[in-house]
């Protein structure tokens, strides 16, 4: 039971990340309509930035910001820079510009900072929380830090002018056009809070997974089993299928002999075309409709 | 919203009167057949990793470009019928011709089952179902359940075959032949399906499913039947490639290799088959110049190309062609 406890906790904690990029991964989905796939990489890259900069010898939570503010600024220049010409080209012109993406991306960091695997510091130290050893402290402080983000999100979205125009933006662009919303700058404002959130992401589970070009694939993966699981319509949706997604594979790992240890990958395959199979909006998602 | 893929290329123009285009195609497989006499032994090898590629972009094409549905996932494809040929040859010693239609077949049935429930998921969705699949792969294949059959992380070794009846070939002219032999196979039979009443459905379906179901077309079986059959292309160029390579192993076959293909279908051009040996070029020759211009960086190379692709030229290399024969037939009626 002590086990099963503490593996669940420890799940949420990753399940944090998930959801974090499940989030990224849906604010680009509603601002664009595709999913993003080098939404990881873009995390991995912005981590990277964050490493250097601490290198360099400045204070963690000053290069936390510094680099939550570059990654921003860098989504909206991909958003300006690369997509916006395409935005009516079909879905396979996106697919390749995304895994284009990517491979640059990858390329680049494993050029800039080679190859080798780094350890990446984390701000909340690794003693255990509380002195039961159920959950560490940096666990604890991911799982801070993303409630933090969502309280974050949910008052802006809510709260703001902008965040309400870009609410209206992503649901009805043509009226909100009328009304005299910027939608094309609120696409490109999605891209950039997607790639901040990322880079969150990305600067807490590099302790955990350490920090090298390709860190990112299976965290993405989960990310999007995520998405799916919660449903792409739904930024709350896309949360809680993130930290159900976080459980199940921690859980599969602990009491699953093989499968669990060495199938995780698998596990989220078939997380994703369940979910799509069965109940293709997700678990919060709406229905998608077709006029025919 | 109907986003499908981009338009096919326009017949009237890509066939020209049938004399010619007969023409061509025999010249063409001239050169191919003269090539491996005056080139190196190496430059032989990447020629018939061009067909191989070529073959499994016909499969991603005839799945893509003419069904209109999206695959990340065919590196999976590719492995299993490479690990099918060479678990073939290595434990119960299969010659290695013989190979091939076990691995087409397993491909085709693993690709149908997988199109089933593919049937349920449209575009973007299927990227993603297709994405997992990709990544999953090289675990299942390092699974130690199946290390026995499989060789674990090793992978299994094979032998290079030697030309058969004592032709006067070397080991890679010999395979050379044999894979552009295959690979002609493959190409007729895929231009054939597509002219075919089945290829007309499997467009019908692409260009508007709601449409193609009043006519009566069976949509569920028809996309679960081009799963199958674009796995099957894919799993044998994966045993050729194998076979070609002599050896498999689960980290040749990553999410890369899906990535890959598709640059070389997006390259070729989207619904014209020939494309595929462009795509397959390209895919071969284009990372080892990204390579010569910087080390470190082929990746970003090979991305920059990709997007810039994208921008410039989206509909490939079929559409490049489209526009010369254009050009050439203006020149004609003047």
């Amino acid at each position: 039971m002590e086990l099963f406890l503490q593996q669940t906790l420890a799940g949420l904690a990753t399940g944090t990340i998930y959801a974090c990029i499940a989030l990224a991964i849906v604010m680009t989905y509603q601002a664009i309509g595709h999913l993003n796939f080098a939404q990881g990489e873009m995390a991995m890259f912005s981590t990277f930035i964050a490493w250097q900069l601490i290198q360099w010898g400045t204070p963690y939570w000053i290069a936390f910001l510094a680099t939550v503010a570059v990654s921003f600024a860098g989504g909206v220049l991909i958003e300006r820079i690369v997509l916006r010409p395409i935005q009516h080209a079909p879905v396979l012109s996106h697919v390749a510009v995304f895994i284009g993406l990517l491979a640059i991306l990858n390329s680049l960091a494993g050029f800039i900072w080679d190859f080798n695997v780094k350890p990446f510091p984390t701000p909340f130290g690794t003693a255990p929380l509380l002195g039961n050893g159920f959950i560490d402290a940096h666990q604890a402080g991911m799982i801070a830090i993303t409630l933090l983000l969502l309280a974050f999100l949910y008052g802006f979205f809510r709260f703001t002018r902008v965040g309400l125009a870009m609410r209206a933006a992503a649901h009805d662009p043509v009226s909100a056009r009328l009304v005299g919303i910027r939608v094309g700058w609120m696409t490109a404002l999605g891209w950039g809070m997607a790639a901040a959130i990322g880079a969150i992401a990305g600067m807490m589970i590099a302790p955990i997974v350490f920090l090298e070009p390709n860190m990112m694939l299976g965290v993405l993966l989960y990310g999007f089993a995520g998405a799916v699981l919660g449903g792409l319509s739904s930024p709350v949706g896309a949360v809680i299928g993130g930290l159900i997604v976080g459980v199940v594979e921690n859980l599969a790992g602990t009491f699953i002999p093989v499968i669990g240890g060495e199938l995780k990958f698998t596990i989220a395959l078939v997380i994703i075309v369940a979910v799509l199979v069965m109940k293709p909006q997700g678990l919060l998602g709406r229905p998608v409709l077709h006029r025919v | 919203m109907l986003e499908s893929v981009p338009e096919p290329a326009v017949p009237d123009v890509l066939a020209p009167s049938l004399i010619g285009r007969n023409g061509l195609m025999l010249a063409l497989l001239a050169v191919a057949l003269l090539l491996p006499f005056v080139v190196q032994n190496f430059l032989i090898f990447q020629l018939t990793l061009v067909l191989v590629y070529a073959i499994a972009i016909i499969g991603l094409n005839l799945l893509t470009g003419f069904n209109g549905q999206f695959s990340l996932g065919h590196s999976a494809f590719y492995a299993l019928g490479a690990y099918v040929a060479a678990m073939l040859m290595d434990k119960v010693d299969f010659p290695y011709p013989a190979t091939l239609p076990v691995a087409g077949i397993a491909c085709f049935v693993f690709g149908f089952l997988f199109g089933l429930p593919a049937l349920r998921l449209e575009g973007v969705y299927l990227a993603l179902a297709t994405f997992a699949l990709a990544v999953a792969t090289p675990q299942i294949l390092k699974l130690s359940p199946l290390e026995y059959w499989t060789g674990g992380v090793q992978g299994i070794v094979i032998n290079k075959p030697d030309a058969p009846f004592g032709l006067p070939l070397t080991q890679d002219q010999w395979l050379y032949f044999f894979t552009l032999f295959v690979t002609v196979i493959m190409t007729v039979l895929a231009h054939n399906l597509v002219a075919s009443r089945t290829g007309r459905a499997m467009m019908a379906i692409r260009d508007n499913p709601t449409a193609a179901r009043s006519m009566g077309i069976n949509i569920a079986l028809y996309k679960s039947l081009t799963f199958g059959v674009s796995a099957l292309y894919t799993g044998i160029a994966g045993a050729l490639g194998a076979i070609v390579v002599q050896f498999v192993a689960p980290d040749s076959f990553t999410f890369l290799l899906s990535i890959t293909l598709l640059v070389g279908l997006v390259v070729g051009g989207v619904g014209w088959i020939p494309g595929a040996f462009f795509g397959g070029a390209f895919v071969l020759f284009v990372p080892n110049f990204a390579e010569s211009i910087s080390k470190g960086l082929s990746g970003a190379v090979y991305g920059v190309m990709i997007i810039l692709l994208i921008f410039v030229l989206p509909t490939g290399a079929s559409g490049l062609v489209r526009a010369a024969l254009q050009r050439l037939r203006a020149h004609k009626i003047q």
